[in-house]
């Protein structure tokens, strides 16, 4: 049967060679449904490992899927918490409600995606590739819940156009795609990315209805004390105190908290994160030297803060304490060590995610107007990777010559 | 002899030749001062957030360079090379200068709206470059139906972009409301990214974008 489909699949190739985007069409899905006939192969003198781009992309996706879960769950438990109900309803009730909620968001978000890519592709006439698998996963997990799904498909056309296909399509990007996305949406429609209240859906929409909660009114019904601030922007706010006094410290590594659909468990990440590194996609260099980074610069601000008594109660936050608050790891773990867009030589890698903690915590920490600094931090040094390579390379270069200079003297 | 210059008089151009009509015709696609020699670019991303203050801007823009083009056409002969930027820029500014005054005494609110952009004119470097590269070297005429294409060449893409900003932006053009309030009602939010300079060079990345994808000659013309 297989087969018979897979012979079918051929003709169709056949028959659509002078039409480019059935062709592309064809192609695109029968190298998706069925593995291609032409795998690249494990021998040749560079090649280390015959692993084609389909099988990084799928490697990502797989690395999500954890956080994905448990991002779909989360939202039930917000939306339910929020309400003071979180003891009425059992696992899967939650479960299913994050489940259609977020659907919507990863089917726009595939859509719109890779009617792009399909047409550019057909446009170009070169056959579809496999990057946006991994970018239509990451924009539903790195937006809030509750964002209206036009805007989802505009900030997708808007990213996958700009920062990708105006550049050569995968592998051509500079920037990466799903923060282009985020950054769009966070400049384009602040208000309804930043703030207490996005972050947990608790609108009136057709999901209470399907739930059997059509008599609680819009944002009326929340629970006395409940507020919907993460604990980023609580400690922004507030200081370190008033977090704990809200969210325990396991609550936040372990995810009970309102935030990105991706980011609120800190274990997911870093299964997710283990993964990466153990199939060897993602650069340890990178995440180590972001990790240290942070830890340094949220080190100096601690020492910082006893000077500044009272000047911003954010810079007193224990520096450790940074890694679980906000997006920190996953930031670390899929966004930084993407590897079009990181800088390509081993020393440039050390620096790319040096310097990233670095602008990261002084966005998150110094700038008020930004709640979390990751996705611009990454975004700005995108831009810088290829520049850092640039000096690296140079460096290389002239310390081989001036060796091979004193070998010849 | 005399049948000599009664030839040189026969073949004198008619004031809209082809040719003429090309330098009016040129700046306006194949040789826009804004997506092909990419001059301009500074007063485009900061007056392009509404329709009005645009269409002022061009208006002032083609006024400023047809006029100093005929003026400098008129002066080529007598400028000294060595102090002939020095001349350019005094002509640019007298004439930046009169269109200031003029909007500050008809359209004070405009002006205003526009505050520095206007005098910042005498830095647009599509008017100097103009002068250089054309009216130094061309006849009165020439030069001034190419200050006044390259000015429309200009504020066309000015006034294109400026209508994306305000429709996407604000939702209104010219100040009038145009995307209507049920849509706002459905959930319609209006895009912030338009009201920012950012959105201008995106606008104009894409046009030309489009411009070189729908003729590949212009690909690295520039």
């Amino acid at each position: 049967m297989i087969q018979f489909l897979q012979n079918k699949m051929e003709q169709m190739l056949e028959a659509t060679k002078d039409k480019p985007l059935m062709h592309t069409l064809v192609d695109g899905f029968g190298s998706i449904l069925f593995a291609p006939k032409h795998v690249t192969s494990g021998d040749g003198t560079h090649i280390k490992d015959g692993m084609d781009l389909k099988r990084t992309m799928i490697f990502v996706v797989i690395a999500m899927s954890f956080c994905l879960l448990f991002g779909m769950y989360n939202i039930g438990y917000q939306h339910y918490h929020a309400f003071g109900m979180e003891n009425q309803v059992g696992f899967f009730t939650k479960f299913m409600f994050g489940f259609f909620q977020m659907l919507p968001m990863i089917i726009v978000a595939n859509l719109v995606g890779l009617a792009i890519e399909f047409y550019f592709a057909a446009k170009k006439g070169h056959s579809i590739e496999e990057g946006f698998l991994v970018s239509g996963q990451l924009i539903p997990l790195i937006m809030p819940p509750d964002l209206p799904l036009w805007m989802v498909a505009l900030a997708t056309a808007f990213a996958v156009i700009i920062a990708k296909e105006a550049f050569g399509g995968t592998g051509m990007n500079f920037l990466n795609i799903a923060l282009t996305a985020r950054v769009f949406v966070f400049f384009a429609y602040p208000t309804d990315i930043s703030g207490d209240i996005v972050w947990v859906t608790y609108d009136y929409n057709i999901l209470h209805q399907l739930f059997g909660m059509d008599l609680v009114a819009a944002g009326t019904a929340t629970v006395d004390g409940w507020t919907g601030a993460t604990p980023l922007a609580l400690a922004a706010k507030q200081g370190w105190a008033e977090v704990v006094s809200k969210y325990s410290i396991s609550d936040m590594f372990f995810g009970w908290i309102p935030g990105s659909i991706g980011e609120t468990n800190k274990v997911a990440v870093l299964i997710g994160a283990a993964f990466l590194l153990f199939t060897g996609i993602a650069s340890w260099r990178i995440m180590l030297s972001m990790l240290i980074g942070a830890l340094v610069t949220g080190l100096l601000f601690n020492l910082a803060a006893s000077s500044f008594e009272g000047l911003s109660p954010f810079l007193a936050v224990p520096f450790y304490y940074h890694l679980i608050i906000g997006s920190f790891l996953f930031a670390m773990a899929f966004m930084a060590t993407d590897p079009v867009t990181a800088s390509q030589t081993m020393t440039g890698k050390l620096i790319y995610g040096f310097l990233i903690g670095v602008v990261g915590m002084i966005v998150r920490v110094m700038n008020p107007a930004y709640p979390e600094g990751w996705m611009l931090a990454i975004l700005f040094m995108n831009v810088f990777a290829p520049l850092i390579d640039h000096y690296v390379l140079s460096a290389n270069i002239k310390r081989r010559l001036a060796r091979s200079a004193k070998a010849a003297a | 002899m005399s049948q000599v210059a009664e030839a040189a008089v026969q073949t004198k151009e008619p004031l809209f030749s082809p040719k003429n009509r090309r330098l009016l015709t040129d700046p306006l696609d194949d040789n826009n001062p804004i997506t092909i020699q990419v001059l301009g670019i500074c007063s485009a991303l900061a007056v392009t957030a509404q329709v009005k203050p645009s269409l002022v801007m061009a208006l002032c823009v083609v006024f400023v360079c047809s006029v100093s083009n005929l003026l400098i056409s008129l002066l080529r002969k007598g400028i000294p090379s060595r102090i002939r930027m020095i001349v350019q820029l005094v002509v640019i500014a007298t004439m930046v200068t009169l269109v200031d005054q003029v909007l500050k005494a008809f359209v004070y609110d405009l002006s205003k709206e526009l505050s520095v952009y206007i005098g910042l004119i005498i830095t647009n470097c599509i008017i100097m470059g103009r002068l250089e590269a054309f009216a130094m070297g061309n006849k009165p005429w020439p030069a001034f139906l190419d200050g006044i294409g390259n000015g429309l060449g200009y504020g066309a893409i000015l006034i294109l972009v400026a209508v994306f900003r305000e429709v996407f932006g604000a939702g209104t053009f010219l100040g009038y409301q145009v995307i209507p309030q049920f849509i706002y009602d459905l959930g319609y939010v209006n895009n912030g990214v338009m009201v920012t300079p950012a959105a201008a060079m995106f606008l104009i990345g894409i046009f030309i974008w489009i411009q070189r994808a729908r003729k590949p000659q212009l690909v690295d013309i520039s």
